[in-house]
């Protein structure tokens, strides 16, 4: 397309440096920023000027590296998934095995990144929230090993989806804090934690969990999590020649999305597709996709896309897996969405339960009901697209603490 | 001059300090609401600050996370806030009237028609939590296009560099918080927020109310002391709802019983 085709007064594609994202104040275009009360303020400024130094230092870069090999576990595996890329019937589908990190998840990346920072800063507590527990359970991980305290807060009606996990956390020797108040989700134990913050903001780093809360929190994290999109990139030239024509990731805050697409976003023919959790079904209300069904506005600290209804009221989200039942998402997202350079989708829980069981059926692998959105939609995007196209899927969990939710719906007791 | 400048101005005049007493807009209910209003203004309240419930509201602890899920219950949202206050200034044309929330309700409303209809319904001022100053110059520009003053908090964090340019930005009154935490938190210091309102006094001419973790008469007076008003909050939502539970009579006698004695508390200062 030559620029002159091009609407309005819009740049085209390619003149957008992708990496000068976000401004200064932490935007994106007109999201991100950051929408806390003053008492953090002075807690971000000085996490901004410390991972700003940080992360050109290359002691610490270093120091997060040999981490990331030894203790996480990387690279991750680009494996190709050739049984279920026969059954979708069209392109080869290749999973990008987060699954097979240290703890079990994507999230680890991201708290082995900030728990450094935490060092750095001298805190000897760090606290988090939880959804699906997996963030919980990467940061009372690594807290185990560096000695910190850990306080994770987590919704009471996900401290029952997710007993397995809280188990974990505890024996990991963190205490986890059930939130009872609002919708006792995700969305309220950040909440909380953003009250403890506030109270402890001394002695405390808070781990945020995904690319959301108040910048510099999205910049750090998708930077934490890009490692996934930059060993990728370089696995797919080598295992098959060159860049890969699309990328799936599910979307709940977006740290799993944001870390595989951010280091192709320059490379324009490569497709990109969010999957979000269409729950019971975009059109009964009843979801958590706020990039396909929402509208933009302000919580947790930043400027996004947001669920809410026509009083601006945060409203209650639904989907079978707890790590996408979040009614924001990150700002990059929001920007991205809006600029056209990713394509967000949304996928059901029925659809979602079913790629899960087929993904276990036919590759031996059994994935978190999060990344069973992504391969639910990679599976109908193959069918649409060429043999010799490639898509590359973030499988950015194992299943294992799903195994509970999952036999519950089969109607199977332990 | 705005309500509250005029306010303050009276009080100074009498060497009185202000009592800000905060409360839920529609906690349990509007009615039960405007008739607090009223009461808290007849047992000594200088200045209203009405809390818009919102369903995540971060700076709160239990008590007025409480009040706005109880305000939620009957769908009491922004625009019904607003005809709350126009409801209570059909009687009451000279209490200024502070609305106290969270930015995403305005955001939705959209900041100028919030402007509108909030300074034609006698809205004085509006304190957004989670607006800092980097943040909140569109909302202030059409706030200062109405005449209403944005009230902008000082914390026990806030650098000097950055208090300066926070005074530079505020109207009305200067908002400082009295304590690291959420609202209801129980550590006040008085020599902390003494040291705190003497540092915003060296940048700016107005008037300076402390709030957060103010509970009683004694609380009140140790506060008052220092500064030009307090803001007392989850105290008095406690006693409204504790005493709420034999029906809202009694819920709007409480909250009047504890304003009447904690304006004493300050008023004792005076003699
Ligand atoms: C395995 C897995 N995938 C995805 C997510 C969603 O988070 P995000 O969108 O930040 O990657 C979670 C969150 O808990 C998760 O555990």
């Amino acid at each position: 397309m030559s620029a002159s085709e091009t609407s309005g007064n819009e740049p085209p594609a390619q003149a957008i440096n992708y990496s000068s994202v976000p401004d200064q104040d932490g935007h994106f275009g007109t999201y991100g920023g950051k929408f806390v009360a003053e008492t953090l303020m002075s807690a971000l400024t000085d996490l901004e000027a410390l991972y700003h130094r940080l992360s050109a230092d290359p002691a610490f870069c270093a120091e997060l590296d040999e981490d990331l090999a030894h203790y996480v576990g990387r690279p991750s595996p680009l494996y190709e998934a050739r049984r279920l890329s026969a059954q979708a019937g069209g392109a080869r589908i290749f999973l990008k095995r987060e699954d097979l990190n240290h703890t079990g998840a994507h999230k680890v990346n991201n708290t082995v990144g900030q728990a450094l920072l935490a060092k750095h800063m001298g805190k000897r507590r760090v606290i988090a929230e939880t959804g699906a527990g997996q963030h919980g359970v990467a940061t009372a991980t690594i807290a185990a090993r560096l000695g910190l305290e850990c306080h994770v807060f987590m919704g009471e009606e996900d401290v029952r989806r997710q007993a397995l996990n809280v188990y974990r956390m505890k024996l990991l020797g963190a205490t986890v804090v059930p939130v009872t108040s609002g919708s006792r989700t995700l969305k309220d134990a950040m909440n909380e934690a953003m009250r403890d913050w506030v109270t402890n903001v001394d002695d405390t780093f808070y781990i945020i969990g995904t690319v959301a809360g108040p910048h510099p929190y999205p910049l750090l994290v998708r930077d934490f999590q890009s490692v996934i999109g930059r060993e990728a990139r370089a696995q797919s030239l080598d295992q098959t020649g060159r860049l890969p024509d699309a990328l799936v990731a599910c979307v709940g805050g977006g740290s799993n999305a944001i870390g595989l697409f951010h280091p192709f976003l320059q490379d324009e023919d490569v497709a990109m597709y969010g999957v979000e959790a269409a729950g019971h079904g975009l059109e009964t209300g009843q979801h958590a996709a706020p990039l396909s069904a929402g509208t933009p506005g302000v919580l947790h600290g930043n400027r996004t896309y947001l669920m809410q209804d026509e009083a601006g009221q945060i409203i209650e989200t639904h989907s079978v897996s707890a790590g996408l039942d979040y009614p924001g998402v990150g700002p990059e997202h929001s920007w991205l969405k809006d600029i056209g350079r990713v394509n967000y989708v949304a996928v059901d829980d029925t659809q979602a339960l079913a790629a899960f069981h087929q993904l276990t059926r036919v590759e031996g692998i059994i994935p978190a009901l999060e990344s069973s959105h992504a391969i639910a939609y990679a599976t109908e995007l193959a069918a649409r697209m060429e043999k010799e196209q490639t898509i590359i899927v973030n499988l950015s969990g194992r299943g294992d603490k799903d195994m509970h939710t999952v036999a519950e719906i089969d109607g199977i007791e332990f | 001059m705005s309500r509250i400048a005029q306010r303050f101005a009276q009080l100074k005049e009498q060497g009185r300090k202000a009592l800000v007493t905060y409360s839920v807009a529609g906690d349990p209910d509007a009615e039960t609401s405007l008739k607090m209003l009223h009461e808290m203004v007849a047992r000594g309240a200088d200045i209203l600050e009405v809390g818009v419930p919102f369903s995540d509201p971060m700076a709160e602890g239990p008590v007025i996370q409480q009040a706005h899920e109880r305000a939620l219950v009957n769908r009491l949202t922004l625009t019904a806030v607003i005809e709350l206050v126009a409801a209570f200034r059909a009687t009451d044309n000279q209490t200024p009237v502070l609305l106290m929330g969270y930015a995403n309700p305005v955001e939705h409303m959209g900041y100028a028609h919030f402007a509108d209809v909030a300074s034609a319904a006698g809205v004085d001022a509006l304190l957004t939590v989670d607006l800092p100053p980097e943040e909140v110059a569109p909302i202030k520009a059409e706030l200062s296009r109405v005449g209403m003053d944005c009230i902008l908090l000082v914390a026990p964090t806030t650098p000097d560099a950055r208090l300066v340019k926070i005074v530079k930005q505020a109207s009305g009154f200067v908002y400082s918080v009295s304590l690291k935490g959420v609202t209801g938190s129980g550590h006040l210091d008085s020599n902390v927020v003494a040291e705190q309102v003497a540092r915003i006094r060296q940048h700016t001419a107005l008037p300076v109310a402390v709030g957060f973790g103010i509970r009683d008469a004694t609380s009140a007076r140790a506060i008052a002391a220092v500064a030009d008003g307090v803001v007392v909050g989850s105290a008095l939502v406690a006693a409204a709802a504790e005493a709420g539970q034999g029906g809202p009579e009694a819920a709007v006698a409480a909250a009047g019983a504890l304003v009447a004695e904690i304006r004493q508390g300050i008023d004792s200062l005076a003699s």
